[in-house]
């Protein structure tokens, strides 16, 4: 039993860490959120260099040949730094399906370009009616002269403004809801017939609607077996929703601490408020929700670098966890707000910057609601 | 012990159907769903209002009142409510008035009431300071007194809708030497003086609604002062159970929640309506019950107060259990709203996002935050409830 990170998983740590304590302050983030890219091209470079592009992908694709483990000592600094930079959607969603479901030929085609920093990538997974369905495809992609025809509609696909390539679940056969004949197609963004409608989110991020009108697809750019697409897609996001558990406890640990300093130095009817039991019974309640938060994360990561451990086992933890981070992440954002007073209700203070994303966490890849009915469906079926 | 509506009840019910169905226009709907900006469409419905005669249920029937009863009161919330017609705005009608009308000299009824009742001035509050929040007696905003005016200089800050006001309501210290209580004056000041400076902070909904209003020098003639120099703690606590009150919102909790409950059904993931989902139909009849118990909490206080009592410190729970339940609904509208909940809409049009109440479910969720802040935060009406109820 071994709760504690290697030398390594220390430097990489301190690694990001160094660069959010000396490049990244509050300001300098809302610079870059509100630029006209929505993240830093600098930056991008800079992570390439610092190597940070490069962990997750096994070393035989020039990758670090990181953990569970590893990736989730980066998200956890990333996420006290509230990182804007699109580590999530082209290292760990797109390079994550490329590498479940890639041919030799396409991982070798993009992967390195991702971990040198030149490749921008998107996952367009959900559609207006989707909710957090993968299975829920309307999109469709129909066979024609030896490739496809795509048409469709694609919400809210994560970093799809800058992104080079994208990966589109369309339906090749089957109905509505089926997980079968899904199939996965690397596109390139500026394809003939692909139409962009940039949304801001809440967090600063960038997102974009993307409308498929007749583009003609060949078969190479099929990824993986045909009608296969589902799990690959649904095990990349899986190891994604711990990615985003473990920013997710990053941005609790900020709230937190930064809570308690106020509390600290706010003074009404004569003392600091952190004096009165009511209020530090509340941080109290915050500080366990992030710990308990911790703990699942720590169960999910060991579990999913635990080659032998039961799939369901695993699948559960990672329910648990996603659930668990949505309450805590809604229990900790109100109270940080609430007790910074209406300090937390402007835009001026970090706190409610951290709050929204800590939001959008919870309603990315299924919210707590979801995930708890089927963790409870899992969970009963046994 | 009887809660059935009488005869002239039901009556008076069809009469406010038929008002809301003609005067809440298709125009007003619209307005409110454009989130239009700026303060004219309140003040557009509270016109329409006052011309029927009901801009001010609560206020004595000489000054513009409707000498309603409690239960004719709670029928035009309910209905107002329900027809999805706003509430009027606050700081005039509702706060500042009832001061007016209750401590305010002769001229003072005759100047401003008229001019409230008709919403020809818009009004804003004056009370928290930077360092006055919770601990709203401590507040540092001075007034000196020199020949017949006195002259303020200080700061106020999260003053609603500054930008748009012609009158504040503020209390200024006229003394230091006793209780922090004592020596607090009430004063009316006209937003157009010299020396007053509004500066804008923008909310974390993204908006604009919030402001830090500067006094330099700013001079306030001694007829603008409500009752006595240095009492004027005691009126505005007076005031601040009304406010108390009608911050709970229980009418349009009740709407919101329908609302949801019909949106929950339409909204489907993976071909189930999100209301059949177990676990947000759990979450979702806890809310609805404790609604269901605070309507009565409110009628229970509003029958005590048609005795002629308070209202006291009951409103300090009406207004905990009002705002909690507020925050916990728009969480809910969050949550259906689903992936699209944090989308920020701005120029694009509802089909090219493809979703068409999230941007105003985001908006009430995040500057919602600020309910259980306002009016006295949720943790010191807890504070004046152990203390004035429990006797702790």
């Amino acid at each position: 039993m071994n709760f504690s990170f290697s030398e390594e998983q220390n430097m990489l740590k301190d690694s990001v860490a160094r660069f959010v304590q000396e490049q990244y302050d509050i300001d300098t983030r809302h610079a870059i959120a509100n630029s006209e890219q929505g993240f830093s091209t600098e930056n991008w470079a800079l992570f390439a260099e610092l190597g940070w592009l490069s962990i997750p992908f096994p070393e035989a694709l020039g990758g670090f040949g990181g953990s569970a483990v590893d990736t989730m000592a980066v998200m956890e600094e990333m996420g006290k730094g509230l990182i804007i930079e699109p580590f999530i959607a082209t290292v760990l969603l797109f390079g994550g399906v490329l590498e479940q479901a890639g041919s030799a030929e396409q991982q070798n085609s993009t992967i390195g370009d991702i971990i040198e920093g030149k490749l921008q990538g998107a996952v367009a997974f959900s559609e207006r009616q989707s909710r957090y369905e993968l299975a829920d495809v309307k999109t469709t992609a129909q066979a024609r002269q030896g490739g496809f025809v795509l048409n469709g509609e694609k919400t809210l696909v994560l970093n799809g403004v800058a992104a080079d390539k994208l990966i589109v679940s369309a339906r090749t056969s089957g109905e509505q809801f089926d997980q079968q004949g899904i199939s996965l197609f690397l596109i390139d963004a500026n394809a003939d017939g692909i139409e962009k409608t940039t949304i801001q989110l809440m967090d600063g991020q960038r997102v974009a609607n993307i409308c498929f009108k007749n583009v003609s697809l060949s078969q190479d750019q099929l990824l993986g077996s045909l009608g296969d697409g589902y799990q690959a897609l649904q095990t990349t996001i899986d190891k994604v929703m711990v990615a985003v558990s473990a920013e997710a406890v990053g941005l609790m640990q900020t709230l937190n601490t930064t809570t308690i300093e106020y509390t600290k130095t706010r003074e009404q009817f004569g003392v600091a408020i952190g004096s009165f039991q009511a209020l530090q019974h509340r941080m109290v309640d915050m500080f366990m929700a992030c710990e308990q938060s911790k703990s699942l994360l720590y169960r999910a990561v060991c579990s999913m670098d635990d080659d032998n451990a039961d799939p369901i086992e695993v699948q559960k933890n990672i329910l648990a966890l996603k659930v668990m981070v949505g309450r805590a992440g809604q229990l900790i954002g109100a109270e940080a707000i609430q007790l910074h007073g209406g300090m937390g209700i402007t835009d001026e203070l970090a706190v409610g910057h951290y709050v929204k994303r800590l939001m959008m966490i919870n309603a990315s890849f299924g919210d707590a609601d979801y995930q708890q009915n089927k963790f409870s469906m899992l969970a009963n079926a046994e | 012990m009887d809660t059935n509506f009488s005869k002239e009840d039901l009556a008076f019910r069809d009469e406010v159907r038929a008002f809301l169905k003609e005067a809440w226009t298709e125009q007003h709907a619209e307005e409110r769903q454009a989130r239009k900006t700026g303060v004219e469409p309140t003040i557009n419905w509270q016109r329409r209002l006052y011309e029927q005669g009901w801009a001010a249920p609560g206020w004595p029937v000489e000054h513009g009142g409707t000498g309603w009863t409690t239960t004719q009161s709670f029928i035009f919330e309910t209905e107002r409510a329900s027809a999805g017609a706003p509430d009027v705005a606050p700081f005039g009608l509702k706060m500042v008035a009832p001061v007016i009308y209750t401590f305010g000299t002769e001229e003072q009824k005759q100047k401003f009431l008229p001019r409230i009742l008709k919403s020809e001035d818009w009004w804003c509050q004056g009370y928290s300071e930077t360092g006055s929040g919770s601990d709203l007696a401590s507040l540092k905003t001075r007034a000196t007194l020199d020949g017949d005016d006195y002259v303020v200089n200080g700061a106020k800050i999260w003053t609603t809708y500054a930008q748009y006001a012609d009158w504040i309501f503020c209390l200024v210290r006229t003394d230091n030497s006793g209780r922090k209580q004592e020596g607090i004056t009430f004063l009316l000041i006209d937003m157009k003086t010299p020396g007053i400076t509004v500066n804008p902070i923008k909310s974390i909904d993204g908006q604009h609604s919030l402001n830090e209003v500067l006094f330099d020098n700013v001079r306030v003639p001694v007829e603008n002062r409500i009752g006595e120099q240095d009492k004027g703690w005691t009126y505005a606590k007076a005031l601040l159970a009304h406010e108390r009150t009608a911050i709970a919102g229980i009418a349009d909790s009740k709407r919101n929640l329908t609302e949801i409950r019909q949106l929950a059904k339409q909204e489907h993931s993976g071909g189930k309506a999100l209301m059949d989902n177990p676990v947000f139909q759990a979450r979702f009849t806890a809310i609805e019950i404790e609604l269901m118990a605070l309507e009565y909490t409110e009628l229970r206080v509003l029958a005590s107060m048609a005795d002629g009592n308070g209202p006291g410190v009951e409103s300090s729970l009406l207004k905990i259990k009002g705002t909690e339940l507020q925050q916990l609904i728009q969480a809910l509208r969050m949550d259906v709203a689903g992936h699209y909940c944090g989308i920020i809409k701005g120029d694009l049009s509802t089909d090219q996002i493809g979703h068409d109440f999230a941007d105003e479910a985001r908006i009430d969720y995040m500057y919602g935050r600020a309910s259980t802040i306002y009016g006295g935060s949720n943790e010191v009406q807890k504070n004046i409830t152990a203390k004035f109820v429990l006797g702790l």
